[in-house]
């Protein structure tokens, strides 16, 4: 039970953290926008999130470009990748 | 921390995912339109192709470049329509549940969808002018079951068997050359129509 209990990330305690990673584990990479109107939560709730799942390395962001406008793209880390897994994994032996 | 909470998660987890990466307003109604057409088309296919002879008696298809000519502009004039019909009926879709009808996923289904389907069309055409006009009508079947399949993992799961139904056909056909037109009306028409039902019942217009 201790051994499930320890791969159940803090990270993914929060909805909108759990939301964005599910996301980002079966899409490449997604913008600001689409996150946002896929989880529909406000600019700000979203930039705290995605910023904490940043500082804990889930999650890559890279800055471009499109016709001069500023366009920002997520993407999944391997090991935020791998953490998912585990908590899902744990998730789903501790329901049995 | 309880298991209620859990099991939401998880729910959730798999409805983001599948919003995400799938394309889901595909409409069902698409579906039946494209199969009254290709019903209508494969009428007057078999009008172009048997024409003049009894309907009772042995009959022969006849193929010149005139035919060869009138049954191209059946097929392109179908998948116009038909390609038209489920623009239409997508959009109204999509716009009743507030989703976007050109987005990344709808890319990514029309992109898989294509590469079997341009594969196909292209070698069906070389065919048809080499005079394997028979191997025609199977060969669509089986080239648009394998792009239903290969664009299946981007769009309502559904598709995948309509794809795998169409494959078998197709095969059928290719086997009882006779019986082309006839399994390409099932497969392009009436499964079209039965799926296309199904899939407006179950997940709403």
């Amino acid at each position: 039970m201790k051994e499930v209990l320890k791969d159940l990330n803090k990270a993914f305690e929060n909805k909108v953290r759990l939301g964005i990673m599910s996301a980002l584990v079966v899409n490449d990479h997604m913008d600001f926008n689409a996150l946002k109107e896929l989880l529909d939560v406000t600019d700000g709730n979203l930039a705290s999130h995605l910023k904490s799942l940043e500082k804990v390395e889930f999650i890559n962001v890279t800055k471009e470009f499109i016709e001069r406008k500023p366009n920002t793209k997520y993407m999944a880390t391997k090991q935020g990748k791998t953490a998912f897994v585990k908590h899902i994994k744990a998730i789903e032996q501790l329901l049995g | 921390m309880t298991k209620e909470k859990y099991i939401e998660d998880l729910r959730d987890i798999k409805s983001i995912m599948d919003r995400s990466s799938r394309f889901i307003s595909l409409s069902g109604m698409s579906g039946v339109i494209a199969g009254v057409f290709a019903l209508g088309a494969a009428y007057f296919a078999y009008q172009t192709v048997y024409e003049g002879q009894d309907y009772f008696s042995y009959r022969k298809a006849m193929i010149d470049d005139q035919t060869i000519i009138t049954l191209l502009s059946i097929a392109v004039g179908t998948l116009l329509l038909s390609f038209s019909a489920g623009i239409y009926f997508t959009q109204q879709r999509a716009k009743k549940h507030n989703q976007k009808l050109w987005d990344s996923q709808a890319r990514r289904l029309l992109i898989n969808l294509l590469i079997p389907l341009i594969a196909g069309g292209t070698l069906c055409l070389i065919l048809l002018f080499k005079g394997f006009v028979g191997l025609v009508a199977p060969l669509t079947l089986l080239f648009y079951g394998l792009a239903l399949v290969n664009a299946s993992k981007y769009t309502l799961s559904e598709i995948r068997s309509l794809g795998l139904l169409e494959i078998a056909l197709g095969l059928i056909g290719c086997q009882l050359i006779g019986y082309g037109l006839i399994l390409w009306a099932i497969g392009f028409g009436v499964l079209h129509i039965i799926y296309g039902i199904y899939m407006h019942v179950k997940y709403g217009s």
